[in-house]
């Protein structure tokens, strides 16, 4: 029993851990990224004494944004504003990256992992409504944006709230239907039962994927998941050439990093959906719980463990996939008018994904239910 | 459900919802709505209720709340006035409230408080779709109707408003581009 | 109540850690307060009263049909779970009502409740 309390509580702390450490990854990836795409050097600067100018090797600007950024973040200045809301300008990052830490308990990132007489299952929390957990914590998610810039009281600030919270109802609608279209799919609401229901090939080669079952319920889920995390060409609410920063121009240090880590993390978290409703999960082709068993007939037998670190590393891989597609789209497209963001909510996703429901509802019910 | 966890959610809301009335900010009111919101959720999965526990923070929390933000945006109500509200009005919400407090009375008193054992699959999903899409079918389908009359109800109460944009708008929040 | 056990470490433990982060420069950093600082920051202008005023109705309008097409989303899920078990007849009970949701959508859409332009 209390071994069972302490195996939780590890998986609760590592996967909080591993979201923030992804994001500030994808942050250094950002960086470097774009500087990379746009034929730029990026962060350059700090390096450890000149040791590695020294050996001749190239600053990638892992010391700048893993250590020396971070430093200089959380020891600056606590800045609020003469005629800010001093308690809900405080609150207002926590309510922005609290929410989507916690959204990750339901996902999981492994198949079961057997230790001596323990089976564990690799998912934080296995909820039979994962779902509606995550969509419940995500609609708090709105609140950071809408009080960061009211709490500010700043106009700019304010009118990214107002882009922000609009722009975050708008597309979750959309983002709820693409969702229960799977749902609909596989039955269930728990995020593992779907990952085990993606096991297993069609003809002997095609991985029984998510995607194929649902191939515009994931086009519609990725673009409404980046509008979710306010990315170009969705990033409206924080257009730095309109808005100065949107709803965190008046932050800076742990909050602003706050708010910025809140961002990235929803590109994790949407990233994970993703690949656990249309892309297997921690489903690894051809793997199943004894081993590999290729196409041809060929059995590879493996022992549990080695699964299940397939099972985690391939989760890690295509979550990592889809984030770099997001960062690719952001330094891709051109920012979108507030009038086409919300044509395109309303008018093209929000029917779309109606029309995606209803086929798919049809189609189970014609077959009757053996898909 | 333990019941330190249930005294604990139980307190939690109770303040909050006393916080909802003696904020003076707005905003601060809501924030403490969304905590007696959350509290009650909680509540409800406590008592095996999960997945209308869980739909009520996705529609509470996730939607009504943030309507409430966006009317108080609108209407600019960031301070309290000092005169709120005319007497009869005030009359009128005593007269409400003791309505209500005479009514959960009398409902406390003749309710017999009695420990039910529960099917295992009380509160699932499959067990809320089973009521809505049978006992009370008719009830689902007008919700949608209501629903319905309710953007019906929306599209007249905005046509009231002589353009879309108000008066005394500064011409920096505009959604159009600036040309 | 043991499967809620690893959601509410979780809960504390993410509130820990980004409590710490919001607060760590109150506790850390240097302090200067000056009345130009302290300024809502509109590009270096002189800040033109405050920010909390009324503005437009259309991101309210956007609210509430939100709230009402939500509450009809949130009424989908039990059907998407058991669409199986409920077969055909559940197919036209829910046809109905996603069928009037759809007339409710179009007909907001044709009264330009969402034309932003």
């Amino acid at each position: 029993m209390l071994i069972d309390l302490i195996i939780s509580a590890i998986k609760a702390i590592f996967v909080v851990l591993l979201v923030l450490n992804l994001s500030a990854v994808l942050l250094w990836f950002e960086r470097k990224g774009s500087a990379l795409i746009q034929d730029r050097i990026g962060a350059n600067r700090a390096g450890l004494f000149g040791i590695g100018r020294r050996l001749g090797l190239p600053n990638l600007g892992i010391i700048n944004t893993f250590i020396a950024d971070p430093l200089k973040i959380f020891t600056k200045e606590d800045f609020v504003p003469d005629r800010a809301d001093k308690f809900l300008y405080t609150l207002a990052p926590f309510l922005a990256l609290f929410p989507v830490l916690i959204s990750f308990a339901p996902i999981p990132f492994g198949d079961r992992l057997i230790v001596g007489s323990h089976q564990i299952e690799l998912v934080v929390c296995p909820l039979t409504a994962g779902i509606l957990y995550i969509l419940a914590a995500l609609g708090l998610g709105v609140y950071g944006a809408a009080l960061g810039g009211w709490a500010s009281n700043n106009r700019w600030a304010l009118l990214g709230s107002v882009r922000a919270s609009a722009q975050l109802i708008s597309y979750e609608l959309t983002m709820g239907l693409s969702i229960i279209a799977v749902v609909m799919v596989y039955g269930t609401l728990d995020l593992q039962e779907i990952c085990r229901a993606q096991s297993g090939t069609w003809f002997g080669w095609l991985p029984k994927w998510g995607i194929v079952y649902q191939p515009l319920g994931f086009l519609l889920l990725l673009v409404a998941g980046i509008a979710e995390s306010r990315r170009i060409p969705f990033d409206l609410p924080e257009g730095e050439s309109e808005l100065v920063a949107g709803y965190f121009t008046e932050y800076s240090g742990g909050k602003q990093a706050a708010f910025m880590l809140a961002d990235f993390a929803e590109i994790v978290l949407v990233s994970a959906l993703i690949s656990t409703l249309f892309f297997g999960g921690w489903q690894v082709p051809y793997l199943q719980s004894d081993g590999f068993h290729l196409p041809g007939g060929t059995w590879l037998p493996l022992s549990n463990p080695v699964v299940a670190l397939l099972g985690f590393v391939a989760f890690g891989i295509k979550v990592v996939f889809f984030c770099w597609l997001q960062i690719l789209i952001r330094w891709t497209l051109p920012r979108f008018r507030y009038d086409q963001l919300m044509t395109l909510g309303w008018k093209g996703l929000l029917p779309l994904g109606l029309v995606n429901l209803m086929v798919t509802a049809v189609a189970i019910v014609a077959v009757g239910g053996s898909v | 459900m333990p019941l330190g966890i249930f005294a604990f959610f139980a307190t939690l809301a109770v303040i909050s919802a006393l916080g909802v009335i003696l904020q003076r900010s707005p905003v601060h009111s809501l924030l403490a709505l969304i905590v007696t919101l959350l509290c009650v959720a909680a509540l409800m999965i406590g008592l095996d209720a999960l997945a209308v526990g869980l739909l009520q923070a996705i529609v509470y929390v996730g939607a009504i709340v943030v309507l409430f933000l966006f009317v108080i945006w609108l209407l600019n109500l960031e301070r309290d006035p000092e005169e709120s509200g005319r007497l009869g009005i005030k009359l009128l919400a005593a007269v409400g409230a003791a309505a209500l407090v005479g009514e959960l009375t009398a409902f406390l008193t003749r309710t017999h408080m009695s420990q039910q054992t529960v099917n295992s699959d009380y509160g699932s999903m499959a067990q809320l779709a089973g009521l809505i899409f049978g006992n009370y079918l008719i009830a689902f389908e007008v919700t949608s109707l209501l629903l319905l009359v309710a953007v019906v109800g929306v599209v007249a109460v905005a046509r009231r408003w002589p353009s879309p944009r108000l008066a005394n708008r500064p011409p920096t929040l505009s959604a159009k581009p600036q040309t | 109540m043991t499967t809620w056990f690893p959601v509410a470490l979780m809960t504390a433990f993410a509130a820990l850690v980004v409590g710490l982060m919001v607060t760590i420069n109150a506790i850390v950093g240097p302090r200067s307060r000056d009345p130009v600082k302290g300024e809502a920051f509109e590009c270096g202008n002189p800040p033109s009263g405050s920010a909390w005023r009324r503005f437009s109705v259309h991101f309210y309008l956007t609210a509430i049909l939100f709230l009402v097409f939500d509450v009809e989303v949130v009424f989908l899920y039990p059907w998407a779970v058991t669409i199986r078990q409920l077969g055909a007849t559940g197919l036209v009970e829910a046809g109905i009502f996603i069928v009037l949701m759809l007339a409710g959508l179009i007909y907001a859409l044709r009264r330009g409740m969402l034309d932003w332009s």
